[in-house]
């Protein structure tokens, strides 16, 4: 049994936290904070020159076709590194769909300019409060034009195409919903930046009128292949998530080693420890899971459903416990601006969200389970 | 990333299978299955004597204490073939049950420090259940804080002269050896006056009682000693080094990878999936689900948490600390989960007997049973303090008792 990355994989871990330690310091990641850019341009650049862009698209497909694993590794550092730029939107999403759904030529399309860096993609689902559902999309097509709003779009506003989920049956049911690529340059199409919690990751309203849009996989198969999409990267942004638990924990710690009060380091009152004792135990359930739903993606195994809920639900409150919980070790400096603990927490609490909530989840999972039971 | 034998460890696992099948105990097996946390004794059989006469065949045919050398009773396996084992003896391995703390611990501790002709005369015993071993370091005045124990060693010629107290020693009631931990010399700090021996407890001057769990059942007792004798050659280590000796014996307390701990979950899902609510079958209600999967992925993570280890015992590494965890989180999951399963009953949830409990009643003894693993082998906190010292690397707690001579420690609270 070999339940764990090979020696290349974490090689290229260790080279991508390398690149972004020099590339994607928190001084960067504050510039997007701080509303003067949208996004790193300069670093998407660099993820693309060193080939993280394309990791798992095809090399007949511009990609460096190595694989989910692969992609996993290096999305475990983009978590801990908190990397401004839209990768998870164009890699987890857009690029996941176009491999999964898209024509020959959609594919030769698109994915060679997501390796090089060029475009920017996002996949358009939720309009407005709610979780993924076949029912709550009400966004139209018809001979190839689309009518309605999508919100919240993740990077959204610095997109260039989208992969949009419209109702193209009547009654909402999945094999109602069917997927469109749009481009998101061209006329019918408006884009507004909306304000949210975690502005280091852009969210967007877009406003389709009459647009037009090509379809991607068949009529009425929009719902089956959004829930594979949503697996997949249900697993990817976990490890993004795992990434960053583990750098929340490893500050905590930091700090009560180096912070001294009542005479000596915090991190030796037990009530300080047991918390990180506990943020520790809840990353390594997180990354044990995690390795899991790896091990399933890259075979595209019959256990990636579960396994990618379990991932997802497991990252979710294991970064979400690190993130609140590094502040709390932190006291009131940790509850400045100008320490990095609330970029941790933002973050933690939108990627809690983005591809629908931990309620979300763990009804998928326990249906998952349920059926496997059955069977 | 794979979950595939290499060539040697599937011939193994066929090995180990085929043996398993031709000759473990299997009218036994479907009960062993539902068994659980608090309820583990046979219908119609003795655990005991199941057990036993299961070791002893394993130990014939070369399948007890896998890992230890064949001199003393074991195979020389590998640790990832140890796994591999105790993946096939499934629930067959439940038997193992009360000879975890002899093969786990005492035997260690012998093999590190008993001379070899104790080693060649007791081990084999002991990894054929022949002789059951159980471990005497907790006292009244020394739970966590183990070097707190007052049981008093005093040399006379050749022999120890053992007075003192014993408590929560499981198993001691059919035990036929222990390993002991006391105090030789309490004018110098706690740490440094302790002494190790194994004995016959049988030896005159030994009495053991039950104690009455919380719980109605009896699995530890108390162990008295009123003027025991040890002979000199029993030491286990030096005199004044018996913290250390004691530190290989904890250390192989962490021996449980692969063997899976206890966390309810399999039970709680399987209950849910076929308990009709009011409303309609309970896995159906979305409070239901949301707690359920809380409980699975925990579930999860330690199982793939353990398969972590296995995979770095497999490339013949050490496993990491992530295996730490999993008493702790088994331990207060267990808790809730048969909570949780009363509480899906309602009213009944109160019910304990065969007769008028769902399943028998085995949520309700899972929770009159569960406070004890929390505290067992090392407290919650305990094992909190451990992973933060150990594996974040904190610093330890400011002991004020670290240059006290024992004897100068206060001993009582508010006075």
């Amino acid at each position: 049994m070999n339940f764990d990355f090979s020696d290349e994989q974490k090689q290229m871990r260790d080279e991508a936290r390398k690149f972004l330690s020099e590339q994607c310091p928190p001084k960067a990641v504050r510039t997007v904070l701080d509303g003067k850019a949208a996004y790193d341009k300069d670093l998407w650049k660099g993820l693309a020159e060193m080939g993280f862009l394309g990791v798992a698209i095809p090399e007949q497909f511009g990609g460096a076709g190595a694989g989910h694993l692969e992609l996993c590794v290096i999305a475990e550092e983009m978590g801990r590194a908190l990397a401004p730029v839209p990768f998870s939107s164009t890699v987890y999403l857009a690029a996941e769909a176009l491999m999964l759904a898209g024509s020959d030529a959609q594919k030769q399309k698109w994915l060679p300019k997501i390796a090089s860096g060029e475009a920017i993609g996002t996949l358009a689902l939720f309009e407005g409060k709610g979780n993924p559902s076949p029912k709550a999309i009400k966004l139209t097509a018809s001979s190839g034009a689309l009518n309605g709003t999508k919100k919240p779009v993740p990077d959204g506003a610095i997109a260039d195409f989208a992969v949009v989920a419209a109702r193209t049956g009547s009654i909402g049911r999945d094999a109602d919903i069917s997927l469109f690529l749009v481009d998101l340059k061209a006329n019918g199409v408006e884009v507004k930046d909306l304000t949210n919690i975690d502005p280091t990751r852009g969210q967007a309203e877009l406003t389709f009128t009459n647009a037009k849009a090509e379809p991607l996989g068949a009529t009425g198969e929009g719902w089956g292949i959004i829930t594979q999409v949503l697996d997949r990267a249900a697993v990817l942004l976990a490890f993004e998530q795992v990434g960053g638990a583990d750098r929340a924990l490893e500050m905590g710690r930091d700090y009560a080693l180096d912070r001294i009060a009542f005479g000596r380091p915090i991190g030796s009152f037990q009530a300080v420890k047991h918390i990180l004792a506990d943020m520790y135990v809840s990353a390594t359930l997180a990354r044990s899971n995690c390795y899991y739903g790896a091990w399933a993606l890259s075979t595209n195994a019959a256990e990636l459903p579960e396994a990618a809920a379990a991932a997802r639900i497991s990252a979710t409150q294991a970064f979400q416990h690190c993130a609140k919980n590094n502040i709390q070790v932190h006291g009131g400096m940790g509850f400045t601006w100008e320490f990095d603990c609330h970029m941790y927490y933002r973050r933690a609490n939108a990627t809690a969200l983005g591809l629908g909530s931990l309620s979300y989840w763990e009804d998928a999972l326990i249906d998952r389970m349920r059926k496997k039971n059955a069977a | 990333m794979n979950f595939d034998d290499t060539p040697q460890e599937a011939a193994f696992r066929a090995e180990a299978k085929a043996w398993i099948a031709a000759n473990a105990p299997k009218q036994y097996e479907e009960e062993l299955r539902k068994s659980s946390l608090g309820r583990t004794q046979l219908k119609d059989a003795n655990i005991l004597e199941v057990a036993k006469a299961w070791q002893k065949k394993k130990a014939d045919a070369g399948w007890a204490c896998l890992h230890w050398p064949k001199d003393y009773g074991g195979r020389g396996a590998s640790p990832i073939e140890r796994v591999i084992w105790q993946q096939e003896e499934g629930a067959f391995g439940k038997l193992s049950a009360m000879f975890i703390i002899g093969h786990g611990m005492c035997g260690p501790t012998m093999m590190a420090f008993a001379r070899e002709e104790h080693k060649r005369h007791y081990l084999p015993p002991l990894a054929s259940g022949e002789k059951i071993w159980c471990q005497l370091f907790s006292e009244p005045a020394g739970g966590s804080d183990v070097a707190g124990l007052r049981t008093r060693a005093e040399k006379k010629g050749d022999e120890w002269i053992i007075n003192g107290q014993k408590i929560w020693t499981s198993g001691a009631h059919y035990s036929d050896y222990g390993i002991l931990l006391t105090r030789t010399d309490p004018t110098v700090p706690k740490h440094k006056g302790l002494t190790m021996f194994f004995l016959d407890m049988k030896s005159p001057g030994v009495e053991v009682r039950p104690i009455k769990q919380a719980s109605g059942q009896s699995d530890f007792n108390e162990v008295y000693f009123t003027d025991v004798k040890i002979p000199d050659h029993q030491r286990l280590g030096e005199v004044n080094d018996g913290w250390n000796v004691s530190l290989t014996t904890l250390m192989n307390e962490r021996m449980s990878i692969g063997a899976g701990v206890a966390t309810g979950f399999p039970e709680l899902f399987d209950f849910c999936n076929n308990l009709m609510l009011e409303d309609g079958p309970a896995i159906e209600d979305r409070s239901v689900r949301s707690r359920l999967a809380h409980y699975a992925v925990k579930a999860s993570g330690l199982k793939y948490t353990s398969m972590r280890a296995i995979s770095a015992l497999s490339k013949g590494e050490r496993p990491g600390p992530e295996n730490s965890i999993g008493k702790l989180v088994a331990g207060s999951m267990i808790q809730e989960v048969a909570m949780y399963a009363l509480d899906l009953q309602g009213a009944a949830g109160v019910l304990s007997g065969p007769e008028d409990a769902e399943l028998a009643g085995k949520f309700q003894a899972m929770l009159l049973r569960a406070p004890g693993t929390r505290v067992e082998g090392g407290t919650d906190e305990i094992m909190r303090n451990i992973i933060a010292e150990r594996v974040l690397g904190l610093p330890g707690d400011i002991r004020v008792d670290k240059d006290v001579p024992f004897n100068q420690i206060p001993t009582k609270g508010r006075v």
